[in-house]
């Protein structure tokens, strides 16, 4: 934990968020959170990587630019956050490398919150992405991206509406014009510390029989792994037939997860909390 | 109880609880997610009422990626993005050579005869190291900071996507992936970097026709060979004010006529040792957005033009050192550079080429970028050489003229030589980055083998086809 900043009077304030941002672009040795920046491919994640770390990482107007992931820093409010920018996947149930640095990412590596940046003007296909990130994640922001493209195709996007049906905080942007991201930093901030919860949607439309078949499974898995983060995934993800995850589990990898020594030492071995 | 066996408890038990969940789970669940998500978009997506009534995007989308329009209006776009670096690169250009090579190199020269310098210390870092830097640094800065600039703006606006949508259908044809196309696009840059983005693709079938066919696309390095070759040599046949066109108009008939050989190649891959269907994907046709111009070129010219021209000068150094060790190195009547210059020579000619231009292409093998300014230098070399014994120094008639034109007059070109040298830079094996990262992607020795010698093999098998009917004809 960085003790060197003294935070009195208004650095101590919200409200003096933009000025108390720091870009620490990749000049990152310890840091107190990891956020994960996740999203459909071409919504804006490399727009708002760069943004809050003040790195120009190259970002182009197609799909499948970035495909190893990308990292930098900031700090803000006294703690130091360390920045992963995903490749853009559409689920993370698909088997393609890209997606799987991803998935294997949001899943072994822990990180603090998790924000998924998703294109306002094509919001349904966009939540899928967003519902399956909130199954196993239970600290997540949505960052409502491109919405002044939304406002020019004549879209209304009620944010709050969306937030409770989320339940998780939704904060509007445009980051190319830099709309959005002081709040989207604040918010970010407050999941991280703990300051806001999140009570995470989760699926609610399965039938009887998935839902029987889950829940038996959910009992075994955390007979034996009590401390387990995401039981409820890991299930679906063995019922599916994952050949990741049924390596992970004959391994006893996953037993590393719930002793929060996960398998990618690159990016993991400092994270405590 | 060891983590093996609690591990195959837990997976016994999801073996016997999968039955009971229904025998399509995988769809079952991907229809509660696509359902849930369908839920709560509709709450909280509304249209305002008044519907735009002229959707500028789909205009656009229409024009550019139409059955009959598509393919011409990509053409146009490129060749106008050539012509634009290749007028614009010609004032430029003639300054810096006229700078670092007229007048540094030779005060530089100077001042070294002043201080009694050696001569062999002097040739070697100011005729070797020194002029490889000022030939890489001339010949190449100008088109780059053209160049690229204007592509990525393009990129930026949301083109690239419709090149893919374009080529898809032709690309399906192949048997290969229609990502390819994006994968390719990228390979206009970098190959290395393509290679990288070929991750994209999910099947290692089409992933690998993808890795072993993106050398076709011509990147940064070759570029400005193809430009420069073209604006003296095909440019230099129309009239003066057609020039740039024309010159234009050949560096787009090489890069059309690389994306043949990528079609042709991943037909034949698909359809030999790397057999299968192609298999479906949706492409995704992102919003225009309007390119952030000064920030787009300051990117532009910060990551990838000063980037490449850094790379080609580390690589300029030692290949200058090289050149100039060659050529002044005497085993028996002559130079190292000449022995193997001399011994290729005719098979250099078969090809169209020369022994220069072969020699070239192997000191070149680390960087691309540099393959004019080693072709540059070792003609000057060489010249000089055979110019000495008449007493007439080629190096003086250059240093009054210094158009890059002179020098390959000297070195016995013709129009053939010029053809071939643009077809030979675009068939030939990748640079070593690509390679390597060719290796690093696959852990294949065979496929890394192939991807390096396939596109050589071709290169001298089209080479050499090209000058047989030139000769017969003209």
């Amino acid at each position: 934990m960085a003790t060197e900043t003294t935070a009195e009077g208004c650095e101590a304030c919200p409200a003096h968020h933009a000025g108390n941002l720091i870009k620490l672009g990749v000049n990152m040795s310890n840091w107190d959170y990891v956020v994960a920046l996740a999203g459909n491919p071409n919504t804006g994640k490399s727009t708002v990587f760069n943004a809050l770390t003040g790195l120009r990482q190259h970002t182009g107007n197609w799909p499948g630019k970035t495909v190893v992931r990308a990292e930098g820093g900031f700090s803000f409010g006294g703690g130091r956050y360390k920045l992963v920018d995903l490749p853009g996947t559409y689920s993370l149930l698909s088997t393609s490398l890209d997606e799987e640095v991803a998935r294997d990412f949001i899943l072994f590596g822990q990180p603090d919150v998790t924000v998924i940046v998703v294109d306002a003007t094509r919001l349904e296909r966009n939540l899928n992405l967003v519902l399956q990130v909130l199954e196993i994640r239970d600290r997540a922001v949505v960052c409502l991206n491109l919405m002044d493209e939304a406002k020019r195709h004549g879209l209304q996007i009620d944010d709050r509406r969306l937030a409770r049906d989320l339940g998780v905080p939704v904060v509007p942007a445009a980051a190319r014009q830099g709309e959005g991201i002081p709040l989207l930093i604040e918010t970010l901030a407050q999941v991280a510390t703990g300051q806001v919860v999140c009570k995470p949607h989760r699926l609610k439309n399965e039938t009887p029989a998935m839902r029987k078949a889950i829940d038996r499974l959910v009992a075994k898995i955390e007979s034996v792994y009590p401390d387990l983060p995401n039981i409820r995934w890991v299930a679906l993800r063995l019922l599916e037939g994952d050949k990741r995850i049924i390596e992970a589990v004959r391994t006893g990898e996953l037993g590393d997860l719930s002793r929060g020594t996960p398998g990618d030492p690159g990016t993991l071995s400092e994270v405590t909390r | 109880m060891s983590a093996e066996n609690r591990g195959e408890e837990i997976l016994s038990e999801a073996a016997a609880v999968r039955w009971e969940a229904g025998p399509n789970f995988h769809d079952s669940l991907m229809e509660t997610i696509y359902t849930d998500a369908s839920q709560v978009a509709d709450r909280a997506v509304s249209r305002t009422d008044e519907q735009p009534r002229f959707d500028l995007d789909r205009t656009i989308d229409r024009l550019v990626t139409s059955r009959w329009l598509g393919f011409p209006m990509m053409l146009a776009i490129l060749t106008v993005v050539f012509w634009l670096t290749i007028e614009g690169a010609n004032l430029p250009s003639g300054m810096l050579a006229t700078l670092l090579i007229d007048n540094i190199h030779t005060t530089l020269k100077a001042g070294s005869a002043e201080l009694g310098i050696p001569w062999w210390l002097d040739g070697f870092l100011l005729d070797g190291v020194y002029l490889a830097m000022a030939w890489v640094i001339a010949v190449m800065l100008p088109p780059m900071a053209i160049f690229f600039p204007i592509f990525t703006l393009l990129e930026d606006f949301g083109y690239l996507p419709r090149v893919a949508f374009n080529l898809d259908n032709l690309f399906r044809k192949s048997g290969a992936h229609g990502k390819q196309a994006l994968t390719m696009s990228m390979g206009f840059g970098c190959n290395a970097a393509a290679i990288v983005s070929t991750r994209v693709i999910d099947s290692p079938r089409e992933r690998l026709i993808a890795i072993v066919t993106n050398n076709f696309a011509l990147c940064n390095g070759r570029w400005p060979t193809q430009i420069l070759v073209a604006s003296i040599f095909i440019g230099g046949l129309a009239p003066q004010h057609m020039a740039g066109l024309v010159s234009a108009g050949a560096v787009v008939g090489i890069a059309v006529l690389g994306i043949l050989l990528t079609f042709v190649v991943s037909w034949a891959l698909s359809n030999t040792i790397l057999k299968g269907e192609a298999s479906a994907f949706s492409l995704e046709l992102p919003p225009y957005r309007p390119p952030r111009v000064l920030q787009t070129i300051y990117t532009s010219i910060i990551d990838r033009t000063l980037i490449v021209l850094w790379r080609a000068v580390i690589f300029a150094v030692p290949a200058g050192a090289v050149i100039w060790l060659s050529s002044n190195i005497i085993v028996g009547d002559a130079s190292l550079a000449e022995h193997f210059i001399n011994f290729t020579h005719p098979f250099g000619l078969l090809l169209g080429l020369n022994g220069v231009i072969l020699l070239a292409y192997v000191v070149a093998i680390p960087a691309n970028e540099i393959v004019v300014p080693t072709i540059l230098m070792l003609t000057v070399l060489s010249a000089k050489m055979a110019g000495m014994g008449e007493g007439a120094g080629v190096m003086f008639e250059l240093d009054s003229e210094t158009t890059t034109a002179a020098i390959f007059q000297a070195g016995g070109w013709t129009l053939l030589t010029a053809v071939n040298l643009m077809l030979f830079s675009l068939i030939h094996n990748p640079c070593s980055t690509t390679i390597y990262t060719i290796w690093k992607e696959t852990r294949s020795a065979k496929w890394t083998t192939i991807s390096a010698l396939l596109p050589v093999g071709m290169g001298f098998v089209v080479c050499f086809l090209v000058a047989q009917v030139w000769r017969l004809l003209m």
